[in-house]
């Protein structure tokens, strides 16, 4: 009884606020839109029995997802996420490798405060660490400032209000993601590979590129999808970084749903961006089970 | 003995002061005499002065705190005992699901949650303020609760617990007499976790939240949506602060109790001999 107790308690609190929000969201991704309280024409109405689940059934459309197809707003707002994603996390891997790189290789009395400084940040509000670069990039910014009194430029750079901003925003707030698993790999790997490695005549770099990068590939690929898959959907750092022509689908879904109250068609955007990011959920999955396999041998 | 290379200590440096920064900055420009953010005019706090005359941002920053403290105690309760449910629970009906339903909110993007949980909100007619926040918060927190505590359940030795159930507890008093003291570290690290992801969200609180309660992520994001201000800069140097003293000080504890388990083990050791 205890057992069934301790069970039922949280999947039951998981399907009632996890699971079925997904069902509606699906359900109403396939009604209409209609002009009133709340926007959609319900597809499914219980009270008329079996009547009105034939109705449901017959009712069902893919309109809002033909409308997306035809409107290329959205096709062109799921590529311009991939895009920003994809090299927002190619540029958070050269940026963060380096770091994680120079960790792995400190002193042992060193490293519980390098891993405090990195981890420092994570606890800090998000909402403020994409803020503080408001004022750093705008045109009379620190960052302006800095470059017109050294001279290096003449007029100021326009970045706040950018797609440059927003890889900005996504480098610095996910930084942390990257170099943790990176870290983590480095620091396994066994020093006296590297001097085998140099014994048989490799220089330095050579030994980099064959030895270090090789055996640090699972916490690369970690560090990848663990930035990859949340700035996919990413609303907070373009809405503020980004200007009016940064296209993610966050902020469209987002736009979609608060300023043109279409409901059926945000539930429909996110209906997508779930399916997108399937894919890479599922590699991210693998790559951490060939982990925990390869660590149990 | 290893030491810094030079190009190790180049690139650390460079790292952490991409790191920090922009904080420095932000906590340097609150002190600021000047409206104008970008210029320097004098030392001066009359910033901290007209945040704590508003009484918009005093509200939210309450209903935050109310929010944060009975959301991540739900999820702390809650995520144990998923987590339990995971480690320990066997095999039962829909196992498959349930672990499902607990890694999914960790990577679904907030803007799906929090549409998701507002459709189900408005569908069975649940007036949406505090309460709603509250149950958002604890469902997608409850999850990385479990995965705290079930990383401590999965390497914990369960003679232990075996043990106690060979002496005549009974499975509950095992638990409590015996887990939850091995696990209360990873739950309440889960429970730290917890308070400070519901105090950051703003997507979900702004999908769920409604005219009765603002948070003051909320605040703060249509407060800065125009540009900076130094008020706002003000309420982030506070809250920096006070991230900061609680890590530095969370870590010094748990060292301290690390040092003073490895010195109990040890004289363990000896008496043993």
């Amino acid at each position: 009884m205890r057992r069934f107790t301790l069970i039922a308690v949280p999947y039951f609190w998981l399907l009632v606020l996890f699971l079925v929000p997904f069902i509606i969201v699906f359900k109403i991704s396939l009604s209409d839109t209609a002009l009133a309280i709340p926007p959609y024409t319900p597809t499914l109405d219980l009270s008329s029995g079996w009547e009105g689940i034939r109705g449901f059934f017959a009712a069902l459309d893919w309109e809002n997802f033909t409308f997306l197809t035809t409107d290329d707003l959205y096709w062109k707002a799921y590529l311009s996420s991939l895009q920003i994603a994809a090299i927002s996390t190619l540029l958070t891997l050269l940026v963060g490798y380096p770091v994680a790189y120079g960790m792995a290789q400190s002193p042992d009395e060193w490293r519980p405060t390098l891993m405090m400084l990195v981890i420092l940040p994570f606890w800090t509000s998000f909402l403020i660490r994409v803020y503080s670069w408001m004022g750093i990039l705008s045109n009379e910014g620190f960052l302006n400032q800095f470059l017109l009194w050294t001279g290096l430029i003449s007029e100021p750079l326009q970045i706040l209000n950018t797609n440059k901003a927003v890889y900005i925003g996504i480098i610095y707030t996910y930084l942390p993601f990257m170099i943790l698993p990176i870290y983590s790999a480095l620091e396994k790997l066994d020093a006296s590979l590297l001097e085998a490695a140099e014994d048989l005549g490799c220089s330095r770099i050579t030994a980099f590129w064959l030895v270090t990068i090789p055996l640090s590939k699972q916490g690369i690929i970690a560090g990848c999808f663990l930035v990859f898959i949340p700035a996919l959907g990413e609303f907070v750092i373009p809405s503020l970084l980004g200007g009016s022509k940064t296209l993610m689908i966050g902020k469209v879904l987002w736009e979609e749903f608060f300023s043109n109250r279409d409901w059926p068609v945000a539930s429909a955007v996110a209906v997508i961006l779930l399916l997108i990011l399937i894919i890479p959920i599922v590699l991210f999955q693998r790559n951490e089970q060939k982990q925990r396999e390869a660590e149990g041998q | 003995m290893r030491r810094f290379t030079w190009f190790n200590a180049t690139s650390l440096t460079l790292g952490f002061v991409f790191l920090y920064l922009p904080m420095v900055i932000l906590v340097i420009y609150s002190f600021n005499a000047s409206k104008l953010v970008t210029v320097w005019a004098g030392f001066s706090t009359k910033w901290y002065g007209t945040l704590f005359q508003n009484e918009a941002f005093l509200d939210a920053a309450w209903v935050t705190v109310k929010v944060a403290v009975v959301s991540s105690t739900f999820a702390a309760v809650l995520g144990t005992m998923a987590a339990y449910v995971l480690v320990r629970g066997g095999r039962f009906m829909g196992r498959t699901l349930f672990s499902g339903m607990i890694y999914a909110p960790l990577v679904m993007p907030e803007v799906i949650t929090g549409l998701s949980l507002l459709l189900l909100f408005i569908g069975i007619g649940f007036d949406r303020g505090m309460m709603t926040i509250i149950l958002a918060h604890t469902t997608f927190s409850m999850c990385y609760v479990s995965v705290v505590v079930s990383s401590r359940l999965v390497s914990f030795d369960r003679s232990l617990e075996e043990a106690a159930l060979d002496l005549g507890c009974s499975a509950f008093e095992a638990f409590r007499l015996v887990t939850l003291p091995i696990i209360a570290p990873a739950v309440i690290s889960g429970w730290l976790l917890a308070f400070t992801l519901s105090l950051d969200d703003l997507v979900i609180a702004s999908f769920t939240s409604g005219p009765s309660a603002t948070t003051l992520p909320i605040k703060i994001y249509s407060a800065v949506r125009l540009g900076v201000s130094p008020e706002i800069n003000a309420l982030s140097t506070i809250m920096i602060s006070i991230v900061t003293v609680g890590v530095i000080s969370a870590s010094l504890i748990s060292k301290r109790a690390a040092v003073k388990q490895k010195r109990d083990e040890m004289a363990a050791e000896r008496t043993a001999d």
